[in-house]
Order: C-alpha cells, then structure tokens, then sequence
C-alpha cells in the first residue's frame, strides 16, 4: 500500500463506449483514477480490460465519452496528441522493445528524439534508470540477447525515461515465463511504493493485494466492481466476481 | 565477334547513358516510392487515397505509356524539354516508384505492429515512427524486392531507345542496322552490357541482405 494521500483526478473516463463491429467492448466507462493511486484492472479474458488500458492512451479510439489525463481531453492524431503520449508510459505483454536498437538506445530514444534531452545526460540518465530495474550490465547488447523478464524491465525502464505523470501497463507478465514474473512485479511494486501513478492490467492477485490502491473487475464490458483490495478479494459484491474468484481459487 | 570489338566506342557510349538513366531515375524512384508507401499508412485519409491511386493506375498500365506521356503528351502541355533522356527519366522513375512503393509497403507491414504502437506510446510523431522505427526495420525484408524493381528499371530503360536516346539498346538497333550480317553478335553485345549492370546489383543485394539482418 502507498502511504501518499491521493491527489487530485490524472486520468478521468466518463461514459466510454467502444464497439468492434457488433462487439460492445467497453460498455459505459466512469472511471477516475487520482495522483499516486494504483490500480488494478482485473477481470476473465475478452472483457475489455486491455482495451481500455490502450484507450487511455488513444492506441484505441473510442466511439463516444470522453477521456481526460490531467485536465485534458485526449486530442485527435497529431502533434498534440504526440505531446500527451509522452506523458503516459505504457507497458506492453509483448514488451516491443525496438528490435535494430540496444538496450541503452531503448530508452534513450525518446528523451533525444522527443524532448530533445542532450545525448550525454539521456545515457546517463537511461543508465541509471536500467540499474534501477536491475539490468544495467545489458545496456550495449540487443533485446533478442535478453531474456522475457529482462526486456520487460528495459521497456518499464523506457517508459520512465520519459517521467511520465501515469504508467499504464497491459498485462506487463501475461508473456512471461513463471520464474521471471517476479523479477518484473519486484519493479513495479517499488515503483507505487515511491508513488507513481499506475493503471495495471493483470492476472498477478498478489500485485493486486500487495501494491494496489484499488482493485476494478470487468466483465463483459463493464465495470463490475470498484473497491480496495481487501474488499474486493474477502468480500466480493457481485455474483460476477465471486465467480471469477472463485474459479482462481481452485487452483 | 569482331562486330563487338570494333564498336566499342559505340557501345561504351551506350553503356554510360544506360547506366546514367538507371542510376538516375533508380534514386528518384527510391525516394518518390518511399515517400508514396509512407503516405499509403499515413492517419491522413486523402494522402492513403491519393498514393494508392497512383501505385494502381502506374503499376497496371505499360510502361510505353508512361514514356508517351512524359515524351509526347508533356511537351503539348507547355512541359518542353531539351533532350529526351529527361522525359525518359521522368518517364522511367514515375512508373518505378509505384513498385517500390508496394515493395516498401510490404515491408513496412512486415515490421511487427507493436513497434510502431510502443514508438507512439513514447511521444513520437508520425515521421519519426516511421523513419527511426519501422523503415530501418523494414529495410531488410525490402531489399530483394527492391534489388528486382531495380534490376527490371534497368532492362526497361531500354524502352527509351525507341524514343530517340541513345542508350544500349538505341546504339544496338543503329549497330544491327548498319551491320546486317552480324545482328546476332550485335545483340550479344547488348546484352552483356546490360549484365554487367543487372549481375552486380544481385550481388549487391546479398551482401546488403546479410548486413542489414536483425535478431529477433
């Protein structure tokens, strides 16, 4: 748990809605998510969690509603909403770190190509962010020289090059082998400890106990329920939920 | 034989423009071609249009076409020019860049579409996806695509010969006109000519090809 108080509204959703084709992805979305907060967006599989994680940051544009980070709206394709990005990490299943580049140049890239940081202070800065996450020594290698969890590491370790005001990750460890999970959540469990803002998409329940602020169920489209951890996992209020818990239970 | 060696001079002077035209139109395509595909996955609705327009009506209608319209319909639009090698130039890199763009557009598509997603989500532009991300990335499975178009862009740079230029195959039709009893060797001489062109620039493509391969 964070110890900060939350802040005032960052990311703000009201009344999204999205279809693909027939499919009603996201059905009616209020969610507002404050300075410092972490949550947990849980849920079965195809009941839009993702989606929403990718909506936040316009990698999937939404039918109606309207989406706010920090005051303002989401702006259309375009510079302006290249400038909004940059203050919205992301965190992808696959990792997707740039395959021709190094480790270093990973992160490097946007603070240079972006903000226009000098080369020198971005290497330095990008070193100490990779030994933060604990792969510094991989910094000259490519990312097909890395293991899942290592490349995990560097693309958190990019998306912080760029001090963004909220990270959203998108099951950060859905990709990864069992004995490297850890090694991933152990960043990002320090991470909302020193307060970042954080919208997690995860089937990781002991992140969720751990490090979560708040835990949000989907299903189907919908959010379901919205309460803190305890809550959520000891006394669930819908029947949704209870079932989906349930069959976690099991195994 | 001797046909060949006794005009040398002649097909050296054939030789260069051909390889002058190749070279020439060859850049020009590759930019005009790569501009073409970038406009083809622009956000931009009327740009996709317009480039896809342009590579289906290029790629789908024959080359001597193109040639009639920069050498013949050009000029009569108030477009002059002082020597047929540039409406052949025109002529050639307009038709070549609608395949390069189709050949750099497969490429693009190639390059795994988190890339371009994980580049936007750091803050890039359009351009800067494009050019630091996705193209490099997409350089090696263009290359022999690319190396084809090119190779083909110098065989059909011989159509200019039919619009007064005198390149290869304009100095081998005077050649074989003035030597009746020797056409065959006069064409033998084309060609190899022309190989000396195409061959390298296979080789070319594999030594590119291997440089340019990324781990994945």
């Amino acid at each position: 748990m964070t110890t900060q108080v939350p802040g005032d509204a960052l990311v703000s959703l009201k009344a999204v809605n999205k279809h693909y084709g027939q499919l009603h992805v996201l059905k009616d979305i209020n969610l507002t998510v404050r300075k410092g907060e972490v949550v947990v967006v849980i849920g079965p599989s195809g009941s839009g969690k993702s989606t929403l994680c990718r909506a936040i940051n316009r990698l999937e544009t939404i039918d109606d509603g309207d989406i706010k980070i920090d005051g303002k709206e989401l702006p259309e394709e375009g510079k302006e909403l290249a400038k909004l990005r940059a203050d919205v990490g992301m965190v992808f299943q696959s990792f997707n770190l740039f395959a021709h580049k190094t480790i270093l140049e990973n992160v490097t890239l946007g603070p240079i190509k972006v903000k226009g940081v000098a080369k020198g202070e971005a290497d330095k800065d990008a070193m100490a962010l990779l030994e933060r996450v604990g792969v510094g020594h991989q910094a000259p290698k490519l990312p097909a020289q890395l293991s899942g969890g290592q490349q995990q590491r560097v693309a958190i370790a990019r998306a912080l090059a760029m001090k963004p005001k909220v990270m959203l990750f998108d099951e950060p460890t859905s990709a990864l082998d069992p004995e490297m999970i850890n090694e991933v959540l152990d960043v990002m469990v320090q991470l909302a400890k020193e307060g970042m803002t954080m919208i997690v998409v995860t089937h990781e329940m002991g992140f969720a106990r751990k490090a979560a602020d708040r835990v949000v169920f989907m299903a189907d489209g919908q959010i379901v329920e919205d309460a803190t951890p305890e809550e959520f996992f000891t006394n669930p209020k819908s029947s949704r939920a209870k079932d989906f818990l349930s069959k976690l239970l099991t195994h | 034989m001797d046909v060949i060696i006794e005009n040398l001079p002649q097909y050296w002077d054939g030789f260069l423009r051909t390889l002058f035209l190749s070279v020439i139109s060859g850049i020009i395509a590759l930019i005009v071609g790569t501009v073409l595909a970038a406009a083809r996955v622009s956000p931009v609705a009327a740009l996709r249009g317009f480039s896809m327009a342009y590579v289906e009506i290029v790629r789908n209608t024959p080359l001597t076409i193109a040639f009639f319209f920069a050498a013949v319909v050009l000029p009569r639009l108030g477009i002059t020019f002082q020597q047929f090698e540039v409406a052949a130039i025109i002529a050639l890199s307009a038709y070549t860049s609608a395949f390069i763009a189709e050949a750099v557009r497969s490429g693009v598509n190639s390059v795994p579409v988190g890339q371009a997603e994980a580049a936007r989500s750091i803050g890039m532009k359009f351009s800067q996806v494009l050019s630091l991300i996705i193209l490099p990335q997409a350089l090696r499975t263009v290359i022999p695509p690319l190396i084809n178009i090119l190779i083909a862009l110098v065989k059909n740079s011989s159509v200019a010969g039919a619009f007064y230029v005198l390149e290869l195959f304009g100095q081998g039709k005077q050649l074989a006109n003035a030597n009746g009893d020797a056409v065959v060797w006069v064409l033998v001489g084309v060609a190899f000519f022309y190989l000396l062109i195409t061959i390298p620039l296979g080789y070319l493509a594999s030594v590119v090809e291997r440089k340019v391969a990324i781990a994945r």
